[in-house]
């Protein structure tokens, strides 16, 4: 057993042969993940307990011949953003560096429910708001790939530990690009659902219209599976869809033979070749599986960066209120006046990314402001997402890079924001929209830096997704 | 002050009668252990998400409907930002440019006359918890939080401004509480905090077309803290008026161990509550199939029940007004009235003796000892003869404090009326016999003193002997 590069049903095949047991195969994980993570700082904090606990669950009902879920006995790392009952949550925040949640989120029930095993937490950029995980309040996450290199954010440990192999799979999210760009960025699979496709309770809030929970694995399949475990209806969370869920893994093997395919013309101007290539390659691979792929435009791309930052920074400036240091997080205790408290413990709990969103947030929200900001870029979202209806209308599924460049050097951008921020001008669209997206494999760069593929697909039909995904990661073998 | 008008409008919160919060399921009763009706949601816990309760839209919708207000086909949930250690998401979770309903009106009676005051709108929101800031032993150091309210599901009535007295805008907040308390939309218990509301109050030369420069003064949560506060603020401003001064814009606090107002921010440091449309609820549609069927649902309202005494029962404007103060003193005037065959005298029973009698004892009538059919049962045993009016007022007071029905304490007291021309004719002849004297002043011309012989015989009678059939015996004996 090579646990870094484990699957899912290679994990559930070794029960049933009673090759290991959950409880032996968590313990080696478990020992596995510690060992490894001081070349990374993927995970924050490791949740031995409450993973043992599952195990054991999982073992007792193979001993009782029971089902034992989708996710038996798999190990699984969960961003550090998503609440777990009595092991600490702290969204990679000094405000939250002493915080343990009295809750599970939805999506991390549904997970224990399909007998998934959860090792710990992984590692993140502050509050999600960032693309390089260098905005962490624990310090910055590297690539498993180039140890010297950032592995994208803003759930670069969900990515590092999935292409580490200290977990078999993750869960990460997403708001502008956060699971897809780390994918690409460590060579991994990483998929954002439609919006409201799984439930967002228990997701610390960042950008309540742009959040999304999402998967990350080393097989398209994988993603498939961990994405079925967790999707659907929930009643705690208005926003969550009541779309059936299909069995994703299950249509996989249906051919993808005569689907069209729209390559945007407006993501491939000015891309530079060592990423461009890369994408090249990877449509040719679909045309040879019968694909008939087409040029498409959707014409208000440009206005995606100043659309996404105005709308997630209004939110952001509400959603990150309730860190005040008044009934749990970090107090600063240097305040001897209710607006000292605030003030303190705000100006020492938060970092720089957060503390200029929250700025840019209230700006935008102000009086007076609201129209010309806010009310507008609700209006050119609207634009955006009428782009892909239409281009939905002529094919099946958009192929675009993930980010114009491969994973770049630990501090090289982190004093340039704007220059971070365009970073994800191929990203946040697929989010504006609400629509499924993902970033799958595409071969790496004449440096060995990994690139990512995105599929994009109208909302709800991640299965077309999915099986574009796994026809050509059989056909073109990149795998991490 | 006589040149001057005032302007006034009120923003009343009422808290709607569900037994759950608005976004969670956590209950809303009072007087539990501080923070013990909490979960993640109305803590405002990273992560919880708000889920509206259906029951608190239909009450909502039916508060609006009962203010005459047009409930929308389409309203959305606004944030609307600010700090407070007791808010514990950091914003309210409220309604802004799409609000539940819109237009409506109420109308009140201030001097015997009728006046329309306009509702602007209402809207939903959550209440915040309460910050405590004493009771403990370190209270001088430390607030204390306790967020069982929080999540306690609000409406908000703004009116126009339309009202011009403290009386007037006492009134309207009485036709208010009234409304919501028919409709059964909010108890509107004033000691529990179901009711509060601010008022705007501006003063402008009578005559003048623009209105003045308003003072908000917040959370009044009295009747009587209304009508100080407005007067308060009244007399304030116009001194600063008439010293060539100016009335500035903000919001002010009432004092009411001082019955002054305070200032407690202006308009520079007002919030800029920085509004926009909650992006984690769905806009609420409401259709018009079921506004329907909410309306025919819904009990009448005291307007109309007003109108109803009147004209069904008969009764004077003054006392349907009174009968319909609230829906348990029209629900027991109506069992009283139907339990007897007058509904008039019903409406005296209740209005007066009965009134009186719970007024000294510091009781509501819905804690009345006299069940409403022991007044119909009063009434009939007056009109079939069995009881005179002056035998019931005896029994009355022993009905409210027994509980027992007055036939029942008639028969336990030996309290009939006699009726009976054989035995009163025999208690009449013994008054004439001692009472020469006045028999003599009678048959020489003085009839006023046949009075003094009735009350004779009825004294003898111990009250029981009916007045009119003395009266006919003793004319005929002294003829």
């Amino acid at each position: 057993m090579n646990i870094a590069k484990l699957t899912i049903p290679e994990v559930q095949d070794g029960l049933r042969r009673k090759q290991f047991t959950a409880v032996e195969l968590t313990t080696e994980a478990l020992r596995f993940a510690q060992a490894e993570n001081p070349k990374t700082n993927a995970y924050l904090t490791f949740s031995d307990e409450r993973a043992l606990a599952a195990a054991a669950r999982v073992d007792a009902k193979l001993a009782a011949g029971e089902q034992i879920g989708s996710l038996g006995g798999v190990p699984i790392a969960v961003k550090d953003v998503i609440v777990t009952k009595d092991v600490k949550t702290t969204c990679a925040s000094k405000i939250l560096s002493n915080y343990i949640p009295p809750y599970d989120a939805t999506a991390v029930e549904r997970l224990e429910a399909a007998g998934g095993i959860i090792l710990g937490k992984a590692n993140c950029d502050e509050f999600a708001m960032g693309s390089s995980n260098e905005n962490s309040a624990f310090g910055p996450v590297r690539n498993p790939v180039a140890l010297d290199r950032v592995p994208g954010g803003s759930s670069g440990g969900s990515a590092a530990v999935v292409a580490q192999g200290t977990a078999v799979v993750s869960l990460g999210s997403d708001t502008g690009g956060s699971i897809r760009q780390p994918a690409s960025f460590c060579g991994c699979v990483g998929v954002t659902p439609t919006y409201g496709r799984v439930s967002r309770y228990g997701l610390v809030a960042f950008a309540s219209s742009l959040d999304h929970i999402g998967p990350f694995s080393r097989t398209v399949a994988d993603s498939a599976t961990l994405l079925g475990a967790i999707a659907g209806r929930d009643e705690r969370d208005a926003t969550s869809a009541r779309h059936p869920v299909p069995d994703y893994a299950a249509l996989l093997g249906d051919s993808v033979k005569g689907l069209k395919l729209g390559l945007p013309k407006e993501y491939f101007a000015g891309l530079a070749p060592e990423t461009g290539d890369r994408i090249m390659a990877g449509v040719e691979i679909l045309k040879q599986l019968g694909c008939e792929v087409t040029e498409v435009s959707l014409p208000h791309t440009e206005y995606a960066i100043a659309t996404y930052y105005i709308i997630c920074t209004a939110e952001v400036s509400a959603n990150l209120s309730r860190f005040d240091g008044a009934r749990y997080g970090v107090r600063s205790s240097k305040s001897d006046t209710l607006s000292d408290m605030y003030k303190n413990s705000r100006g020492e709990g938060f970092g720089t990314e957060v503390k200029r969103r929250i700025m840019l947030g209230s700006y935008v929200l102000s009086h007076g402001y609201y129209d010309a900001f806010y009310l507008k870029a609700q209006k050119v979202r609207n634009l955006l997402t009428q782009d892909f209806t239409k281009a939905f209308e002529q094919v099946d599924a958009l192929i675009t890079p993930v980010s114009p460049f491969p994973a770049f050097k630990i501090g090289e951008k982190v004093n340039d924001p704007i220059q971070m921020y365009l970073s994800d001008i191929y990203t946040i669209t697929g989010d504006l929209a609400g629509i499924p997206c993902m970033s799958v494999p595409c071969g790496t760069t004449p440096d060995g830096l990994p690139v990512g593929m995105q599929i994009l697909t109208k909302h709800f039909a991640e299965d077309v997704m999915f099986r574009l995904a796994h026809q050509y990661e059989k056909a073109g073998g990149f795998t991490a | 002050m006589a040149k001057y008008e005032v302007v006034i409008g009120l923003e009343v919160h009422a808290q709607l009668s569900t037994r759950t919060k608005i976004f969670c399921s956590c209950p809303t009763s009072f007087g539990a252990q501080p923070n013990t009706n909490v979960c993640p949601v109305c803590l405002g816990l990273p992560g919880a998400l708000p889920v509206l309760s259906r029951g608190a839209v239909e009450l909502g919708a039916k508060g609006a409907i009962a203010l005459n207000c047009a409930v929308q086909p389409e309203s959305v949930f606004a944030r609307k930002n600010y700090f407070y250690p007791d808010l514990p998401k950091g914003y309210q979770i409220s309604q802004f440019d799409k609000p539940l309903a819109l237009a409506g009106h109420l109308d009140v009676h201030v001097n015997g006359e009728t006046k329309r005051i306009g509702i602007t709108r209402v809207h939903m929101e959550d209440d915040a918890g309460k910050s405590v800031h004493d009771g403990f032993k370190d209270s001088d150091r430390f607030t204390y939080v306790d967020l069982n309210r929080s999540g306690t599901p609000l409406i908000e009535i703004v009116s126009e401004p339309d009202i011009r007295s403290s009386d007037e805008a006492v009134e309207y907040f009485n036709e208010v509480r009234q409304a919501l308390v028919f409709a059964e939309v909010s108890a509107c218990d004033m000691e529990k905090g179901h009711l509060r509301c601010d008022a705007n109050v501006s003063m402008r030369l009578k005559g003048a077309e623009k209105f003045g420069t308003r003072a908000e003064v917040k959370n009044l949560n009295s009747f009587r803290f209304l009508k100080q506060a407005i007067e308060y603020e009244m007399e304030r401003q116009v001194e600063i008026l008439e010293s060539g001064g100016r009335v500035i814009q903000e919001t002010r606090l009432f004092n009411p161990d001082l019955g002054e107002t305070i200032s407690m921010r202006s308009k520079e440091e007002a919030h800029d509550y920085r509004y926009f449309p909650e992006p984690d609820l769905i806009p609420v549609h409401v259709s018009q199939e079921w506004l329907t069927q909410l309306k025919a649902s819904m009990p009448e309202l005291p307007q109309a029940r007003r109108a109803r005494f009147i004209n069904e029962y008969g009764l004077r404007d003054y006392d349907a007004q009174i009968l319909t103060s609230s829906r348990d003193t029209a629900d027991y005037f109506e069992r009283a009235a139907r339990a007897s065959s007058d509904p008039k005298q019903a409406a005296n029973w209740v209005v007066g003796d009965l009134a009186g009698l719970l007024k000294a004892d510091g009781k509501e009538i819905p804690e009345s000892p006299i069940p409403a059919e022991h007044i119909g049962e009063l009434i009939t045993l007056i009109t079939t003869g069995e009881l005179s009016g002056k035998l019931a007022k005896e029994i009355f007071p022993k009905m409210y404090a027994t509980g027992d029905s007055p036939s029942v304490i008639a028969e336990r007291e030996g309290l009939k009326q006699i009726s009976d021309t054989g035995a009163l004719e025999k208690i009449v002849d013994e008054i004439i016999a001692s009472n020469p004297k006045q028999v003599e002043q009678y048959k020489g011309g003085k009839t006023t003193v046949i009075g003094f012989l009735v009350g004779q015989v009825m004294k003898q009678s111990r009250g029981q002997a009916n007045p009119a059939t003395v009266n006919a015996i003793l004319a005929e004996k002294l003829k």
